[in-house]
This record gives C-alpha cells, structure tokens and sequence, in this order.
C-alpha cells in the first residue's frame, strides 16, 4: 500500500491545478461561510426626515417628552442619514444612496398629545421583492426598538406626574403648586379632622371624602407600579440548556475548518479513486491468481485503505494548519489541542470514507468530482440551518439528513473539541466512527461495480 | 533467457464464466506452451476478454481450472487500454509495478523491461506524453515486469497505426522466441496468419477451433485467404 501511497503523492505534486483548487477553494468558501457567520448584519443606511419643529413637545399628564428623542431613538437603530424633505428622501433611495426612509411628520405630537389618535409615520423603500422583505424586516425591527424606547420615556413621565399626586410636595411638573399636599397624606389628616368634628352631616361628608381618597391612593399607586412594569413586561435571561456558550467568532473558526476538512477528504478520496479507474489500472492493481496462489497485488480493501488514507492525511495537515493559522487571530483555548487533533482526525477518516463511497459509485473522475461537490455543499449548508428557522417536519428531515453524513458529527466534534460544546467530543467522535464504517462498507460494495 | 518449451505453461480445463443469464465461457480447454504465439479470434461476444482477463487472474471462473507450471501468476496481463499512470514516467510506473509485484530487485526488474522494449530513451518521460504506440509498450511492459511464463494481450494493436503495429509485432515475436508464451485477441485476422504459431476460435462462449491457422484454411476446403476461411468456418457452424 505505501507505494501506491507514494505513487499518488507524486501524482498529487505534478497536478499542481488540481492541489491549488483543492486547497483555495475550500478555504475561500470557509472564509466566506465564516464571515457570514460571524459578522452580524449591519445597520440599514435609512434616510430620516424630521419635519416637526424643534423642541417640539409631547404633554403627559402636565409633564412635557420631546418629539426629537423619538428620532434620536430611530438614529440609535439605523445607520441615519439626514435629509431635509421627503422628495430628497425618495430620490436618495432611488439612487440606492439609502435603503429606505423614515418621515418623521409635523403633527406627530398633536396626534400623540391628543390621546385620540397615535401618530404614525412614513416608511418608504424600493429594490425588488428579496430587498424590500429585508429592509421592511430590519426597518420594523429598528422601529420596534425606537418605539420601545420613545415608550419608555412617555411612561417615565406619566409615572412622575402620578408620583407627584400621590406623594404632593414641590413636584416637576407643570402648572402644580409649590408644596402641594399628596393624596396619600390625605386619608390621615381627613381622619384627625373627623375625631375633631362632631357627629352629625358634615363629619359623614368627611367619612366619605377619606373613603375616596383611601381608594383612589390605592389605586394610583397600583398604576404607578403597572406603568413601571408596562415597559418591557418580560425580562430576558439565557441560559444556554447544555455545555457551555460558543462564540460566534470561535464557532465561525470551526465551521470554516470543517467546510474545508470535508472539501479536501471528499474530493481527494473520491477523484483518487475513480482515477484509478479512468486509467483502467484497477484490474491490473486488483487482479488475482487465477488459480489457487500468491494474493493479488493489492486487497480492495487495501486499495479503499490507501485512499482513505491519503485523502485524510491531506485534508488533517489542510486543517489542521487553518486551525492553527486563524487561533493567531481569533482567541482559542490551546489546552484543548489534543481534543482538536482527535475531532480533526476522526472528521478526516469519516470523510475520506464518503469520498471512497463516491469515488466507488461514480466511474469517473469527473462524475465523482461533481458528485462530491454537489453533495458536500449542500450537507454544509443543511448542517447550520437552526431549530426553528424552518417548519418542524422541514427541520426533522433535514437533522435526518445531517445525521446520516459526517458533516454535523465532524462540525460537533470540532466545536467540543475547541469550545467544549456540545454534545461531548466522545458522542460526536463514536458517530463519526459510526458512519465511517457504514461509508467504508458501502465503499467495498461499490467497488464490484467500479471493477 | 529461454523458457522450458516442452511442458505446458497454462492448462485451461473446463473452464465456464457466467453474467447472471449470460454464459460468457463453456467448457473452454486447452494448453499453451512457453514459446507458443496464440491467436484467440471470434465474432464480438465470443468470450475473448473474458478468457484472457481469465487467464491473467482479473475475473475468476465460475467453474472450471486454471493452472501454471507454478505457484506464481499463470499469465501477464496487458489490457486492450493501456492500464498506465499518465503522470507518471515510464520508469515510474515500471518501478511502481515491481515493487507491487514483490519483486526481489524492482531496479532490475526496470532496467531489463526498458532493454527489452527499447524505451530506455523514453525512460524519464511521462506516460501522458507518448504516443499510442509506445503507450502500448509501456503497456506490455507492464504485463512483462514480473518475468511471468506467459503473457495476456487484449488486443494489442486496435488503436495503433500500421508502423506502430509492426513494431509491436517485432517484440512479441522476440518474446515469444525467448519462451514466453503469449495469447492475444485481435479482429486483424491478417495478423493472425501473419504472427500466430496456433489459432483458437471462439463463438458464443464455446470453443470451435484450436490448431495452426493453416489447418483452419484447410479445414474450409483451402479456397479462401485466412479472413474467408474464418467467415466460412464461422457460418458453416452458424455463427
């Protein structure tokens, strides 16, 4: 087996087109793949126009918010871009300047003020039907927030002017009287006024003036509470359910390698094989004694071997080197690099046993190729589809799929293996055992027909 | 270097190969000794490749025996298609070959292929640059490496030109005068007059004719040049 070994490594260094696309390729696709993973979307470069005067005020309950912070709070969540009117807002999106605009209208207050109607306003967008599903998605959510906290601030002062019901004294508010007396101070002193007036009509009026002003304390102080909460009723707290929290940085580093890791083990082991076929040289390796005597010169079994063995070392040192190469970028825990070569190594047998697979089942380099490529990205792409992102019985097949080609086993084992994900790196690493048996399996049945 | 002429270096008794329905060989028979220049001819489907891939160990009979003078591979093998490594030279798939074989010396081994093919020059040479004439050698030379008692061709000139032909012609006729007993398939019956001691006719699996092709001339009555006499024989036993 080594001088095969030998032979297809001097074959491998004389197609230096066939080394350079193995190892570009798949580093550029992992790069590609990395960097839109980690890299969450930016934001959205959105027009604003804010037509209503400046210093222009909201009246809650005598105390005033201004209507600025509400563009302040659209700024926080887009990329702003100032315009001074809504025809230089629609030409700025036509020219693809903007991705959108947001008109802020002169009556927003008065609407809001009012407590009739809400104030509202314009969102303009262009592009075709995939833009403006994500701008409208970006925009609503840049809008929620700006909402959410506009909101927020309406509710801080409606709980002011409250509290300065309740607890009286000089409160901020406009138009109240200095050291005005609070309605939870009332009930009290109305009842030391009641012990001093004698029984008859007016102490049943101030009975019954005490019992409002008991209710009605009671009450505004439940409100208050209510509008504290009303804000963001649900706070959130992650818990992450297993293991520990990946970073997304770190978890981008491992897809990236894994990508590369099945690109280099699946092509490599697939083309090596159907090569020996397209060279008509597997019969004279394969061939037998005729009669009972000496082995043929190579089992097929020795043969898939030989392969497998090849494609893995190349596609462990490819790995292994962008593993090693990107920690001096990216922040990785070294202690665990023993965990990495076991991830990468077990990765490398399973995928060089679906290369051999293919390479098996297609007669020729190219079918096999092609084969190879059509299965790895998709096996890719399937594996980072999250929980939820797709309907349920979607998502059951697809983690049918997954779970029945190394990709998401050798994605797993890299990431327990250097971030102590999980599961474990002894579940994913016995998987992968698992289905580099049933590949090799299927490999050695393949072969009659590659034969 | 001369093989031992008078005890057969391939013994073929009862041999029969099935395709599921299909039965490729039936009953086929017949002994070769070193030296021999056997012609195996038939109309397509007859069973030449399966006998010669047979023979050199790269399909198994399903009944019927083989057998060699010794423990060793009965025959080499050169397939109709060069069975070559492009990228590798032609002393690189030499060497690679020899060493697969378990060769005690594969340098040797090298050396004495190259002598003996006359490629010594084209030695450093990739595979992928030679023309089809020289592959062919190669090709031979690869079936020849382990010095084996006889040797299978599949027919070695379909895709050579009348010179290249020639000139493989020349080094199987010296091989087989150094007693190397070689078996080729070819549908250039002309080469068969020309180059074979001993013709077998297969059709349908079955063999209908082991002897010089004179006598298959003769058996036809003598009127016709070989190629007629084969047609005649053929359709005389409807085939």
């Amino acid at each position: 087996m080594r001088w095969l070994l030998a032979k297809d490594l001097v074959i491998l260094r004389r197609s230096r087109l066939l080394v350079a696309i193995l190892v570009i390729y798949p580093i550029a696709i992992a790069l590609l793949i990395g960097l839109a993973i980690s890299r969450s979307p930016g934001k959205p470069s959105v027009a604003i126009v804010d037509e209503t005067p400046p210093g222009q005020t909201i009246g809650v309950g005598g105390r005033r918010v201004e209507v600025g912070r509400y563009a302040e709070q659209v700024f926080d969540q887009v990329r702003p871009v100032r315009v001074g009117s809504r025809e230089q807002a629609v030409k700025d999106i036509e020219d693809g300047r903007v991705l959108a605009a947001v008109v802020i209208p002169r009556d927003i207050a008065a609407k809001v003020s009012s407590g009739v109607s809400q104030g509202s306003v314009e969102v303009l967008y262009n592009g075709n039907a995939l833009e403006q599903s994500l701008v409208q998605a970006q925009l609503s959510s840049a809008l929620a927030q700006a909402n959410l906290g506009f909101s927020e601030q309406i509710q801080r002062a409606a709980s002011q002017a409250i509290g300065a019901l309740i607890e009286g004294g000089n409160a901020q508010v406009l138009g109240a009287p200095p050291n005005m007396i609070g309605l939870s101070q009332i009930p009290a002193r109305l009842r030391r006024l009641i012990a001093r007036t004698p029984p008859g009509a007016e102490r049943e009026q101030l009975r019954r003036i005490e019992a409002f002003a008991t209710f009605a304390n009671q009450n505004l102080g439940a409100a208050r509470s209510v509008l504290a909460t009303i804000g963001q009723p649900i706070q959130i707290r992650s818990t992450p359910i297993q293991g520990r929290r990946t970073p997304l940085n770190t978890f981008a580093v491992v897809v990236a390698v894994s990508v590369s890791l099945m690109f280099v083990c699946v092509l490599l082991a697939a083309g090596g094989l159907a090569l020996e076929r397209e060279e008509h040289v597997l019969a004279r390796i394969l061939r037998g004694p005729p009669a009972p005597g000496p082995p043929a010169l190579l089992s097929r079994e020795g043969l898939l071997a030989e392969k497998l063995l090849l494609a893995g070392a190349c596609g462990f040192v490819l790995a292994l080197a962008m593993l090693v190469g990107v920690g001096a970028f990216v922040s990785l825990d070294w202690s665990r690099f023993a965990g990495w070569l076991v991830a990468l190594a077990c990765g490398a047998v399973a995928f060089g046993a679906l290369g051999v697979a293919i390479g098996a089942l297609a007669r020729e380099v190219r079918a096999a190729s092609l084969l190879a490529f059509g299965l790895a990205l998709p096996l890719a792409f399937l594996a980072l589809v999250p929980s939820g992102a797709v309907a349920h019985g979607i998502y059951m097949a697809i983690s049918a799929i997954s779970f029945a080609f190394p990709f998401k086993a050798a994605l797993q084992a890299l990431d327990a293996a250097v971030n102590g994900a999980s599961p474990g790196l002894g579940v994913s690493v016995a998987h992968l055992l698992g289905l580099s048996v049933l590949f090799a399996a299927l490999a050695r049945l393949g072969m009659r027909r590659l034969e | 270097m001369s093989k031992g002429a008078a005890a057969p270096v391939i013994s073929v008794e009862g041999l029969c190969k099935r395709f599921g329905e299909r039965e490729a060989l039936r009953g086929v028979g017949f002994a070769v000794r070193g030296g021999e220049l056997v012609a195996i001819v038939g109309p397509n489907g007859a069973g030449k490749t399966t006998l010669l891939s047979i023979l050199a160990g790269v399909q198994r009979p399903t009944a019927g025996t083989v057998a060699g003078p010794g423990s060793g591979r009965a025959a080499g093998w050169a397939p109709q298609q060069p069975a070559l490594y492009g990228k590798l030279s032609v002393a690189e798939n030499l060497r690679l070959f020899a060493r697969l074989e378990g060769l005690a010396d594969p340098e040797a081994a090298v050396a004495r292929m190259l002598a003996q093919t006359g490629l010594g020059e084209r030695a450093g040479e990739r595979v992928e640059r030679l023309s089809g004439g020289n592959r062919q050698r190669v090709n031979v030379a690869l079936g020849l490496i382990a010095d084996p008692p006889a040797l299978a061709l599949d027919e070695p000139t379909s895709a050579l030109d009348p010179g290249q032909r020639e000139r493989l012609w020349r080094f199987v006729g010296e091989l087989a005068r150094a007693g190397t007993a070689v078996l080729f398939s070819t549908h250039h019956l002309g080469e068969v007059r020309r180059h074979a001691t001993r013709a077998i006719v297969l059709a349908d699996g079955e063999l209908l004719f082991d002897g010089t092709p004179a006598r298959l001339i003769a058996a036809t009555g003598g009127e016709h040049d070989f190629e007629g006499a084969f047609v005649a024989f053929l359709a005389a036993r409807g085939h």
